[in-house]
C-alpha cells in the first residue's frame, strides 16, 4: 500500500455535520488525523467531543458532509464495522469485566479455541502466550495475566485495554478521556503508552478535556466549541498556553475573568 | 532465554492466594466442619449405607444447583426452577399415559416443555428488560397453577396415575431412577447424573468458549456487548440449561415414584440458590463455580441425614441449613476480600 508512511493521512472529515432532532451537535467540522500522529481533539462538557468520536467510530453516522477513509467515503453502520476497518475505540468504562482475569478478558469475544465441535474447547495456553506477549512488546508490566482486572490499578486497565485494541488490528485507536479518572502518576503511564501506540504506526485520536496531558503526546489539536472547530492547529504553530486559552474559550474567559474581579472587590 | 523470564512471569503467583481465589474454598470448608461434627454426634452417618444416602440426597438437589449455579453466574435468577421440575414430570406422566404411548414418547415431550420453560424465561427477560427475579416469579406461580389445575383437569386428581405398567417404564427407569451396589451398598444412578453434569457444566464453565461468555455476561452485559458476546443467545441457552437440568430431576422422580404429586416443588428454588450460594456464587452475578454448588447441594445432603443420624427432631434442619447459608456467605465474602485485595503498588 502507498499510504503506510507516517504523517500520511487516515482519515479525513470534509464539512461533516450532525443533528439530533432540531439541535446542532456538529457543523462544518473539518479534520485530518494521519498515520503515527497523535490527534488531539479538546473541548468542554457539550462541546461535541463525544459526538465527534461516535461517527467516527460508527455510532451515529453523520447528517452531512464526508467521512473518508484512506480517500474511500466512509459512512459506518455499526461499530462492529468501524471495528472492521481498522478503528478501535476505548471508552472510559473500557468494556473491561472486573471480576474476569487478564487474559480472558484480552480475548473475550475473539476467544482463541483449539479442537473439534462437540469438544471445542479455548485454547487457554495460547491466549496466556498471546497476552503476556503482547503486554510485554509495549513494555506492560503486570505481576500476574491471571489476577482479576478488578485488582489492576485504573491506569493499568487503560492499557490493557489499549494493547487489546492493538492486538486485534487496530490501525485508528480512539481514546475516550483515558486520563479523566486518574491521578498524576497513572496519567503518566497511559500518556506513555499512548506515545508508544502512535511510535507502533498507529493514529490515536486522544479525546480530552485537559490540554496538558494533550500537549504532552499530541501532534496536533483540534478544540471544539459548541459543535463548530474553535481551532485545529499543528502544535508546531502554537504554545500551550494557546491551547489553554482556545480551550477556555477565549473570549469567554475574558470575560469571567473581569467578572470574578469585579464580583471579588464586592466581597 | 526469553522462555525462561516468560515462565517465570507466568508463574509468580502466591500459591496461598491462587488456592483463596478459587471460589469454592469457602464451602469446602464448610463441607469439612459439617461432616466433622456430624460423625461426632451421629456416628452411623459414617457407614457406607448412610453415605449413599447422603448422597442421594445431595443428587437430587445437586442436578439442579448445576443448572442454577451457570445461571447465577450469568447474573440472573429462575424462581420457577422448583416447580419446573414438577411440570416436567407431570407432562412425560400424563402425555404417555393419556395418550397410551411408550413413555419415552412423554420423556421426549417433557424435555422440549422443559427447554421451552426455559427459552420462555430467557425470551422473556431480554425482550421486556425486566429483572429475572419478577420474570421468573410469574412464572413460578404460573407453572405452579397449571401443575395443579392441568393435573385436576386431566386425572381428576391431584396426582398423575401409575405408569408402571407401561411400554418403555423398566428401560426408562433404568436410566433415570435404578439403584447399582458399589462397595456393599445401593446408590441411586441419580448420583451418576449428578456427578456428570458437575463435570460438564465445569468443562463448559472453564473451558469452553461460552464459559467466558457466562462470566462475562454475569461480571457486565454492556461490556460484553461491546466486545463482541452474543449477550441474548448466552442468557436463555442458561435458562434452557435450567430447564435441561429441571428436565434429569424430574424425570428421576416421575420413575422413582411412578406417581406425580402435582403440587410439589415450591420452595425448592430458593434450595438450589443456597446451594449455588454457600458454593461461593456471587449473587451479583460474574463469579463461582459449579463444583462449590456440588459442594453447597452435599452440605444440604449431610445436614438433612446427620439430622436424622443424629435422632433430633427434623425441624432442626431449616435451621441448620439457614445457619450454614449465613455463614458460608460471610466466609466467602471474607476470603474474597482477603484475595481480591488490590496490590499495595
Amino acid at each position: 500500500m502507498t499510504n503506510q508512511r507516517n504523517g500520511s493521512v487516515v482519515i479525513q472529515l470534509a464539512d461533516v455535520s450532525k443533528y439530533y432532532g432540531n439541535i446542532r451537535a456538529l457543523s462544518g467540522i473539518n479534520l485530518t488525523v494521519r498515520r503515527g500522529e497523535v490527534t488531539c481533539v479538546l473541548g468542554d462538557n457539550g462541546a461535541g467531543k463525544s459526538t465527534l468520536i461516535k461517527i467516527i467510530s460508527g455510532i451515529h453516522p453523520h447528517d452531512g458532509g464526508v467521512m473518508r477513509l484512506h480517500g474511500k467515503d466512509v459512512r459506518f453502520a455499526s461499530p462492529r464495522k468501524a471495528l472492521d476497518a481498522g478503528i478501535a475505540t476505548v471508552y472510559q468504562d473500557l468494556a473491561l469485566i472486573p471480576l474476569m482475569s487478564v487474559w480472558r478478558n484480552f480475548f473475550l469475544g475473539s476467544e482463541l479455541t483449539t479442537g473439534m465441535a462437540p469438544l471445542r474447547r479455548l485454547d487457554i495456553a495460547r491466549m496466556r502466550r498471546a497476552t503476556d506477549d503482547e503486554l510485554k512488546k509495549m513494555a506492560i508490566d503486570l505481576p500476574d495475566i491471571d489476577a482479576p482486572v478488578g485488582r489492576l490499578s485504573g491506569g493499568e486497565r487503560q492499557v490493557v485495554a489499549i494493547a487489546r485494541a492493538i492486538f486485534f488490528g487496530a490501525q485508528v485507536l480512539i481514546l475516550d478521556e483515558p486520563t479523566a479518572a486518574l491521578g498524576i502518576k497513572q496519567s503518566g503511564v497511559v500518556l506513555k503508552y499512548i506515545a508508544a501506540a502512535r511510535d507502533a504506526g498507529l493514529s490515536v485520536i486522544f479525546i480530552s478535556h485537559n490540554p496538558h496531558h494533550a500537549y504532552l503526546v499530541g501532534d496536533h489539536f483540534a478544540v471544539l466549541n459548541l459543535g463548530r472547530m474553535e481551532l485545529d492547529a499543528r502544535r508546531d504553530e502554537m504554545s500551550i498556553d494557546d491551547l489553554i486559552q482556545h480551550m477556555a474559550g477565549g473570549a469567554e474567559l475574558k470575560s469571567l475573568e473581569h467578572e470574578m474581579r469585579r464580583s471579588g472587590s464586592v466581597l | 532465554m526469553q522462555l525462561a523470564e516468560h515462565a517465570e512471569r507466568m508463574k509468580h503467583r502466591p500459591a496461598a492466594r491462587a488456592l483463596l481465589l478459587q471460589p469454592e474454598v469457602g464451602a469446602l470448608i464448610g463441607a469439612l466442619i459439617v461432616i466433622a461434627f456430624f460423625s461426632m454426634v451421629a456416628p452411623t452417618i459414617r457407614h457406607v449405607g448412610s453415605v449413599s444416602t447422603v448422597l442421594y440426597q445431595s443428587s437430587t438437589l445437586g442436578i439442579m444447583a448445576v443448572g442454577v449455579a451457570l445461571l447465577m453466574i450469568g447474573g440472573e435468577f429462575d424462581l420457577s426452577a422448583g416447580v419446573a421440575v414438577i411440570t416436567s414430570a407431570l407432562t412425560a406422566s400424563m402425555f404417555a399415559y393419556q395418550l397410551g404411548t411408550n413413555v419415552w414418547v412423554g420423556v421426549i415431550i417433557a424435555l422440549l416443555v422443559s427447554l421451552g420453560i426455559g427459552a420462555f424465561n430467557g425470551v422473556m427477560l431480554v425482550r421486556t428488560g425486566l429483572p429475572s427475579f419478577l420474570v421468573t416469579l410469574g412464572t413460578f406461580l404460573m407453572l405452579q397453577g397449571a401443575n395443579l389445575a392441568i393435573t385436576r383437569l386431566v386425572t381428576g386428581n391431584v396426582a398423575t396415575n401409575d405408569i408402571s405398567n407401561m411400554a418403555g417404564f423398566d428401560s426408562a427407569r433404568a436410566i433415570f431412577a435404578s439403584t447399582f451396589t458399589i462397595g456393599g451398598a445401593d446408590a441411586s444412578v441419580s448420583i451418576v447424573w449428578w456427578l456428570a453434569l458437575v463435570a460438564i457444566g465445569t468443562w463448559v464453565l472453564l473451558r469452553a468458549t461460552a464459559g467466558n461468555w457466562i462470566f462475562a455476561v454475569g461480571g457486565n452485559a454492556a461490556s460484553a456487548r461491546a466486545v463482541g458476546v452474543p449477550v441474548t443467545r448466552t442468557k436463555i441457552g442458561l435458562f434452557m440449561g435450567v430447564g435441561l437440568c429441571a428436565w434429569i430431576a424430574g424425570m428421576h422422580q416421575l420413575f422413582a415414584y411412578t406417581t406425580v404429586q402435582s403440587g410439589g416443588g415450591v420452595g425448592l428454588e430458593l434450595e438450589y440458590i443456597v446451594a449455588a450460594v454457600v458454593g461461593g456464587c456471587l449473587l451479583t452475578g460474574g463469579y463461582g463455580s459449579v463444583v462449590g454448588a456440588a459442594i453447597g447441594a452435599l452440605i444440604f445432603g449431610v445436614v438433612s441425614q446427620g439430622v436424622v443420624y443424629a435422632g433430633w427432631n427434623p425441624d432442626w434442619f431449616k435451621f441448620f441449613l439457614g445457619a450454614m447459608l449465613l455463614l458460608a456467605t460471610l466466609v466467602n465474602a471474607f476470603v474474597r476480600a482477603q484475595a481480591y485485595r488490590r496490590r499495595a503498588a
